[in-house]
């Protein structure tokens, strides 16, 4: 596999210095751009694996910037960059198309494990894996089984959903709405989901009330942690 | 008037000496009390309990326990110095052991009974100047003495309790004093106490009860006492005062006593005595008596009498009426009874012969007034005969035929009595059943109906009784004179019954406006915004005198209506020109007034002390004048109390808004200073760690590791500081939406707890949520920023290896969650106060502390999600408990189906 290349979009000189050594450290080619306009050209011109947006730009919106990039058919994984309290731009990002987001200031952990689950994930959409395996928890997708620590765990129809997407999405956040749309088919309260999840938990985590497999991102939806 | 303080004053040389003298002197503090019995000794022996605890060297030099347990359980803790014993004269008397207490050299002494005469053959004569002596030489004193032992107030004290105070205590000494404590206790309570035996008194309880601690002796001295500790407190204290409108500072010992009649002086005896009463610094109070003769006042006089006493209120005093025939004795029993020492008095107004016959009511006040001072007022001011301003109904009712008709009623049965009895009887006696019913009439109509009844009777005794029958004629002379003698006796009952009868209705009357204006003014009392008072003071006047009221308030210079009653009621361009004229006049205007009269309303300037604060309009639908006479005096009275509530408002308005002013600028300060320090601080940690990186190249491994987290840890305290400036501007600038659903508290537990993994690294963490729990509706952003703000400030405060638990519980409609730690608690004083913003609870070691901000964050935000927030520390001893409570949602909570 050649090294993927990423484009970053920052108008902050620094932010993108920071990215762009840590990144080439990780081996991965690095071009960057600093404003939405010439963000859009550059993803034409160059076809990058992923983007690392920010959403707030000096010309463009970063959310116009997705929204532009989707509505054109293009699939590139977006990971987001956003500051801590914007909740609401981070869950219209999400919707709107992008992958993930890491929360302003992050550590270069988080934006490593966030950039590989993105990749994964295109690769994983050509041919997606039968069993799934976190620690102790395993799915098997072709046969409907869940197991904990080797011993098998009954799931309603619906637990089962929810826990088939976020295993689809590993390491991915999945926003409420992502998950109601895909499991209810459409607008449902997001008690529901709530309530789904807690159960779910119940039946999965060794300690419901400090979950290991399934997190909640406060405000945003739950992520699976990947190992 | 406040005194103020003159220009500042140079540090006077011998103030200088003074000072630096007391520097290696004893500290004296004085426990002051108005009356024996309000605990003193008591209070002294708390305080100096509070200073052994603290680990001061405290004996009792001498204490008088009188016996009482309490007091006595106190003194057992206490190292006591043996008393000396003195013969004199075949008498053991025991003293305080001067010399043994400077041998001993104590801390803290402590003196009770400062006053006390020592037996003769002590060192020094009086008590206090042993005290001296412990000062001097270094020894701090406790000491405890009554007000009435002060030197100058000793004429006050006797003039107040008829007991002479022979021991005596310099005043020089207690201004000395670096503290005073007043004990105070109000005088209902300390009566109590005496009734219960707990007063020590060297005569039995219901002498002391009648004599020395009656209520008025007691808030006399209790006001004395008061005043000479206040002489020492500051500014702070007149500003509370005007903030609330509390006149002062007074005296006990001067009161002025203003008498008032119809007569047209009477405005100008009022200001009198307001001058004086300023100058003696006193209290005073406008006297009405209310005779018989008061009765038959016309409109005009009764107008004056209450115009005055209005007045009085105006000015600071106090306006009383009472009822009474014998005006000299009324009032100087009225003074007498409330320790007034001045009696302002207008001369008598009446002719020598008047004066001759019927003596001078200024002359026997003068005569019987033994201590007080009189002041006879002779009046060189002209009488402006003051044109009536508003025009009020009148009075003179229209003729009513009823009284007269059952008069004669009366009468006739009368007859029909007389002719049965007059069978069994002497024909004289039967004079007495004409008799009843001329008193029946009295009582039932009076006068003027007893009169016709009298003469009725006297013709109908005639006709039917006296022979010859049916004629005016009388031929028996005897019978004659009886029928006069019946007459006159007659005539004078019917006064007498009818004068009785008019004086209770007055009573009754007045009665029920005292009861309507006190119900007025403590409806207003109890109001503290300015937009509810309006509207009770338009509602209660509007149903009180039965009329329609507008009120009208200055507005940044503007005359604008606030409130009107019924609420739709609206001004026109007339009404508003007539107000604006009353307000800038300060005089009546508008309908039935001398100034525009065609104006819809009647409108009346609503004046304090000060000057007027508001304008009231008033009109219905009534033809004629809109009030009687005694309405308008009514409305007087209720404008004087409105105004009088208007202006407590306006001016504790303004003393809120200095005192917001105050905080606001301290919350300024604290921001600064929070801010360059917390800011700061991580950020010179990062720099240099970054520095000694890029300029120190053969650092070992280890260092580097060290310097980069240092670079860590301060990067991430810095980021959170700028997210709790940030939480608190959002608060601050109300910009705090919550975006309320159900969540499950659980899920909101797991987040915070793997966002806070680093900061609780040290700690070990517990949780015990129930899976029961009901979900709740919150804002899980917010809440999940007040968990980690709590764990934060549990992480802080509790040594690292103890644990921290949350516990949530479901209790009827709430959810309780609490989190807990095992550091040291939370002061007790400081458990409200750390929710504030910047407050942090000192720590002794200064070791890193909050900024401030975390806590106030937490309540801003579980406010705004409807919930309540508490600090407590765990029963067990160690450990803070934060509880947050929040509402469970009473919708049918939905239920996940399989």
């Amino acid at each position: 596999m050649t090294a993927a290349t990423i484009l970053i979009v920052d108008d902050e000189p620094p932010i993108r210095r920071l990215l762009r050594t840590s990144l080439a450290s990780q081996g991965f080619q690095v071009i960057e751009t600093a404003d939405g306009r010439s963000a859009l050209a550059e993803i034409e011109r160059s076809c990058p694996d992923l983007v690392v947006l920010d959403l707030g730009l000096p010309d463009l919106d970063g959310l116009e910037v997705i929204r532009l990039l989707r509505a054109d058919g293009n699939v590139v994984p977006i990971l987001v960059l956003s500051s801590r309290s914007d909740e609401k731009g981070k869950v219209e990002a999400l919707d709107l198309g992008a992958d993930d987001y890491v929360t302003k200031p992050f550590g270069t952990a988080e934006l490593f494990a966030r950039i590989r689950a993105a990749l994964r994930h295109r690769l994983q959409q050509q041919g997606e894996q039968p069993i799934f395996r976190s620690s102790d928890l395993e799915v098997d997708l072709v046969h409907r089984i869940v197991r904990v620590r080797g011993g098998e765990v009954k799931l309603t129809p619906k637990e089962y959903d929810i826990l088939r997407m976020l295993v689809a999405h590993a390491g991915k956040v999945l926003t409420h709405r992502m998950l109601m749309s895909e499991v209810w088919g459409g607008e449902t309260d997001v008690q529901y989901l709530r309530i789904y999840v807690r159960q779910l938990r119940q039946k999965i985590e060794i300690n419901p009330e400090r979950p290991q497999y399934i997190l909640t991102e406060t405000g945003i939806g739950y992520r699976l942690r990947m190992e | 008037m406040p005194e103020q303080n003159g220009e500042p004053k140079r540090p006077d040389p011998e103030a200088l000496l003074r000072e630096a003298a007391t520097e290696t002197r004893g500290h004296l503090k004085v426990f002051l009390g108005a009356a024996p019995g309000v605990g003193k000794t008591y209070e002294m022996l708390l305080s100096a309990a509070a200073q052994r605890r603290a680990g001061v060297d405290v004996v009792i030099g001498l204490v008088e326990t009188h016996g009482r347990v309490e007091t006595e359980a106190l003194v057992r803790d206490f190292e006591i110095i043996p008393r000396k014993h003195i013969e004199y004269n075949d008498r053991h008397l025991d003293e305080m052991d001067l010399d043994a207490i400077l041998a001993r050299k104590p801390s803290l002494v402590l003196v009770d009974e400062l006053a006390h005469t020592n037996a003769p053959g002590s060192r020094h004569p009086k008590r206090y100047q042993d005290v001296d002596d412990l000062l001097a030489a270094g020894i701090d004193v406790y000491t405890a003495v009554n007000i009435q032992h002060l030197e100058s107030l000793n004429d006050v004290v006797q003039q107040i309790t008829r007991i002479r105070v022979r021991e005596t205590v310099p005043d020089a000494f207690l201004d000395r004093a670096d503290e005073i404590e007043v004990i105070d206790l109000t005088p209902a309570d300390l009566i109590q106490r005496v009734k219960e035996g707990k007063v020590y008194v060297p005569m039995t309880a219901e002498r002391a009860l009648a004599h020395y601690f009656s209520p008025g002796n007691l808030t006399a001295l209790r006001e004395l006492a008061l005043r000479r500790t206040a002489q020492r407190v500051d500014q702070q204290l007149l500003t509370h005062m005007q903030a609330h409108a509390i006149s002062g500072p007074w005296s006990a010992g001067d009161r002025v006593l203003v008498v008032v009649n119809e007569h047209p002086k009477a405005a100008a005896l009022v200001r009198y005595a307001r001058r004086i009463a300023e100058r003696l610094g006193a209290r005073w109070t406008a006297l009405y008596v209310e005779t018989p003769r008061s009765l038959r006042l016309n409109e005009a006089a009764r107008d004056r009498i209450a115009e005055a006493l209005r007045m009085a209120g105006r000015l600071g005093g106090e306006a009383v009426t009472i009822p009474g025939r014998e005006l000299a004795g009324e009032i100087l029993d009225y003074a007498a009874k409330n320790n007034f020492s001045h009696i302002v008095i207008g001369r008598s107004a009446r002719s020598r012969w008047h004066e001759l016959l019927f003596g001078s009511i200024t002359y026997e006040i003068v005569r019987r007034a033994g201590n007080v001072a009189v002041h006879v007022v002779t009046g060189a001011e002209k009488l402006t005969p003051t044109a009536q301003a508003i025009d009020t109904r009148p009075t003179t009712a229209a003729f009513a035929p009823r009284p007269y008709l059952i008069s004669v009623a009366l009468v006739g049965l009368a007859v029909g009595c007389g002719e049965v009895l007059a069978r069994f009887l002497n024909v004289q006696n039967v004079a007495l059943v004409f008799l009843t019913a001329v008193l029946v009439s009295a009582v039932a109509f009076g006068l003027r109906a007893a009169l016709f009844a009298s003469l009725l009777s006297v013709l109908a005794f005639n006709l039917f009784f006296l022979p010859p029958y049916y004629s005016i004629t009388i031929s028996d002379p005897e019978n004659v004179v009886a029928l006069f003698f019946f007459l006159v006796v007659a005539l004078v009952a019917s006064n007498l019954t009818a004068s009785v009868r008019a004086q209770a209705m007055v009573a009754r009357q007045r009665a029920r406006t005292t009861e309507d204006l006190y119900l007025f003014s403590r409806k207003l009392a109890g109001i503290a915004s300015m937009d509810d008072l309006l509207w009770a003071i338009s509602s209660q006047v509007a149903s009180m005198l039965k009329v329609r009221v507008v009120l009208f308030l200055p507005e940044n210079g503007a005359l604008e209506l606030k409130t009107a009653w019924p609420p739709e009621d609206v001004a026109e361009e007339a009404d508003l020109a007539a107000a604006k004229w009353s307000w800038e006049s300060n005089k009546p205007a508008g309908r039935g007034a001398d100034t525009l009269p065609g104006a819809k309303r009647l409108f009346m300037p609503m004046r304090t002390g000060r000057g007027p604060v508001a304008v009231i309009g008033i009109d219905s639908d009534k033809q004629g004048p809109l009030l009687t006479p005694d309405e308008q005096r009514l409305l007087d009275a209720l404008a004087d109390q409105a105004a009088l509530a208007i202006e407590r408002i306006n001016l504790s308005e303004n003393f809120d808004k200095a005192q917001r002013a105050a905080e606001r600028d301290r919350l300024q300060a604290a921001l600064l200073t929070s801010i360059s320090h917390d800011l700061r601080t991580p950020l010179a940690s990062i720099l240099g760690a970054a520095d000694g990186l890029a300029g120190l190249p053969d650092l070992s491994a280890d260092d580097r590791k060290a310097l980069l987290s240092t670079i860590q840890e301060e990067a991430e305290r810095l980021n959170r500081f700028i997210a709790n400036l940030l939480d608190m501007t959002k608060l601050e600038s109300g910009a705090v939406a919550p975006n309320m659903a159900l969540v499950d508290l659980g899920d909101v537990v797991g987040s915070t707890l793997r966002r806070a993994d680093k900061i609780l690294a040290d700690h070990r963490i517990e949780t015990a949520l129930p899976p029961d729990l009901p979900m709740i509706k919150l804002d899980a952003v917010l809440f999940e920023q007040v968990l980690f703000n709590l764990l934060d400030n549990a992480a802080k405060y509790a040594p690292a290896g103890t644990t921290i638990s949350l516990q949530g519980t479901c209790e009827g409609t709430t959810v309780r969650l609490q989190v807990q730690d095992e550091g040291p608690g939370i002061p007790q004083a400081e458990l409200e106060r750390i929710f504030d913003k910047f407050y942090r609870v000192r720590k002794a070691d200064s070791q890193r502390a909050g900024t401030g901000l975390g806590l106030a964050i937490c309540r801003g935000f579980v406010e705004a999600m409807g919930g309540t927030i508490e600090a407590s520390n765990r029963a067990s001893g160690h450990g803070a408990v934060f509880t947050v409570v929040l509402p469970v949602p009473n919708s049918n909570e939905p239920r996940a189906m399989p």
